[in-house]
């Protein structure tokens, strides 16, 4: 209860970022806040099957991307599109590709599975790549952002970034109230014994294939909220978000924050994304920091932010999940 | 497709399958061994490229800037385990593939820096130029032969190694039990950190005799490392002689592929990948056959 307290008072206080004054509250913030939420999202999705169900994935930008690519093949060329119906389609279409993916996949397990996700996924990146229907290398534009009406009335203005970001917000908050919500459950309960001991939860009665492949999908699907979020803000997609690089980002983000918590994701994914754009106005080369910063994150936090931040503070017993 | 053709597009395949063989038996030693997974394998290919670019350059011959590039690269390997892989071995994969992922980040800006982001070409050494007659009319570049012989010849001395030796029997003792070999008198950290050396070896190795062929270009790395992947997970991971296999029908499906249905080709291989893993889920060799 606690934890759920302070969840929606954290997203009560980012609600108020449009409405800060000139320094904080400009388009740009907005921009780059709407950025951090889309990639916490994506990073959240990851969460569930890496540090949840115990499936690493190195191929999530699959679904990413493939969330994406619908919206850009699907919207209207000279009109704004039906908001709800290209979310649906590009929500289903990442977990339809999730459940076909997942189908073969789940036949391999530990190492196997890091680089049958990351082969699958170039498989998807070769096909969008090299078919000109997709707009090839180029990539494709979204040329309106799509609508969305209620009745008659347009719930969020989205060509206006308080709109967008608010948007973006509601969107993070469904994801970790949706995804809470699978952990608590028998579901969630299943996820973690999978994680913990595949064998004995099978021994128990437990079809593990099934609940493993729930998980893959259910993760490809807010993954596919998240590319919605970026097809539609960035107004084009290009090959690049389904490469491997996206996928390692994701993974980055999820291990950087703290395996297994929501919160450790969300951590992730918002020092992840800061820290990149500080490294981007400094140099370059700021692969160079990113790298370095990676290669330092393991050597010294091997329990991610938020177990370093529990390491600090040993005040609550460090077993209990910061998402419960 | 007349006969000619055919047989040159067969020794192309040989000749991919074989250098791709080079790159991936490094990964899957490493793996196997070791049990760490290497994404800056890739990396290593790279900075053989432009190894060879550079030396080659520098030293005015290819077969020094060989033999240069070999050591450098032992010596490079060495290095790179003690640093930053010795603290790995007990952690996590997960925490391995992060690593190294920060590691692929670090290689790619470091060539950006020093080399920059241009695109090279190696010549082909003149003793090693010109073509052998295929047919009447069609001629196959003895540079290609050579690549080749290079790639079989480390194939034969590594399984010699491994299989015939004393050394290479301690190796496999210690991939089993790391412990024990230990306690049998063996230094194993120095034994990991020399096959870590001969792992990154290979694949420099590898990118300096294709540098001549492919020329030398950023993303190399990334490129091969992810058709390594295939070729590990189909061959068996941790297996040396599922490498071979599996680096041959790549090999033969991408060039063919190229050939026949090029729209595809890029995806051929991994749709080939998916068919394998659906019957063998462990790849076509398990590793305690390796």
């Amino acid at each position: 209860m606690k934890t759920r307290i302070a969840w929606i008072a954290a997203f009560a206080l980012l609600a108020l970022l449009p409405g800060l004054p000139e320094p904080i509250g400009t388009a740009f913030h907005l921009e780059l806040g709407a950025q951090v939420l889309t990639m916490a999202i994506f990073a959240l999705s990851l969460q569930l099957l890496v540090g949840c169900t115990g499936l690493v994935s190195l191929g999530h930008a699959a679904y990413f991307g493939a969330a994406a690519y619908v919206v850009a093949m699907l919207a209207p060329q000279s009109e704004a599109g039906n908001g709800w119906w290209l979310l649906a389609a590009s929500v289903g279409g990442a977990a339809l590709l999730a459940l076909l993916i997942g189908l073969l996949v789940m036949r391999t397990r530990g190492v196997y599975f890091i680089m049958v996700t990351l082969a699958f996924a170039q498989l998807v990146y070769f096909v969008v790549h090299d078919t000109s229907g997709f707009g090839g290398s180029d990539g494709a534009y979204i040329y309106f952002r799509p609508e969305f009406r209620l009745g008659g009335a347009l719930l969020f203005d989205l060509q206006k970034p308080a709109h967008f970001y608010w948007f973006t917000l509601a969107s993070c908050g469904l994801t970790v109230s949706g995804l809470g919500m699978v952990l608590r459950s028998r579901l969630g309960h299943a996820f973690a014994g999978i994680r913990h001991n595949e064998q004995r939860m099978r021994a128990a009665g437990f079809p593990t294939v099934a609940y493993k492949l729930a998980s893959f999908v259910i993760a490809g699907g807010f993954a596919g909220l998240a590319g919605f979020l970026y097809a539609v803000r960035n107004g084009f997609v290009n090959p690049e978000i389904l490469s491997w690089h996206q996928s390692g980002n994701a993974l980055l983000m999820v291990i950087l924050g703290g395996l297994g918590s929501l919160a450790g994701a969300m951590a992730g994914a918002v020092s992840f994304v800061l820290l990149s754009e500080w490294f981007q106005s400094l140099t370059k080369h700021w692969q160079l920091l990113m790298g370095g910063f990676i290669i330092g994150s393991v050597a010294l936090l091997p329990h991610g932010l938020v177990g370093g931040f529990r390491a600090l503070r040993r005040t609550r017993p460090a077993a209990r999940e910061i998402a419960r | 497709m007349d006969l000619t053709t055919f047989l040159i597009q067969c020794l192309n395949s040989v000749q991919y399958g074989l250098l791709l063989f080079l790159v991936a038996s490094g990964l899957t030693l490493i793996f196997g061994i070791m049990g760490v997974i290497n994404l800056a394998h890739g990396s290593f290919y790279m900075v053989g490229a432009y190894m060879a670019f550079t030396l080659a350059s520098l030293t005015g011959s290819f077969a020094l800037a060989l033999l240069l590039g070999l050591v450098l690269a032992v010596v490079f390997g060495y290095l790179l385990e003690w640093v930053f892989f010795s603290f790995l071995y007990e952690r996590e994969h997960l925490q391995q593939v992060l690593m190294t992922y920060g590691l692929i980040l670090v290689f790619e800006e470091l060539r950006s820096l020093i080399v920059g982001d241009d695109v090279h070409g190696v010549a082909v050494p003149a003793w090693l130029a010109g073509g052998v007659p295929i047919g009447h009319d069609m001629s196959y570049p003895v540079y290609r032969l050579f690549i080749s012989a290079v790639c079989l010849a480390v194939a034969l001395g590594m399984y010699l190694l491994l299989k015939k030796t004393r050394l290479g029997m301690t190796i496999r003792a210690g991939s089993v039990n790391r412990e024990m070999v230990q306690s049998l008198g063996v230094n194993i950290t120095l034994l990991y950190r020399l096959v870590f050396a001969g792992g990154v070896a290979l694949a420099v190795l590898a990118g300096m005799i294709a540098a001549p062929v492919s020329s030398v270009y950023p993303g190399m790395g990334a490129q091969v490392l992810i058709i390594c992947f295939v070729v590990v997970v189909i061959g068996g991971i941790g297996s040396v002689k599922g490498a071979l296999v599996a680096a041959l029908l790549i090999g033969f499906v991408d060039t063919f592929g190229k050939v026949f249905w090029q729209q595809a080709a890029g995806a051929l291989v991994y749709l080939l990948m998916a068919a394998i893993l659906l019957w063998r889920p462990e790849g076509l060799f398990k590793p305690s056959q390796s």
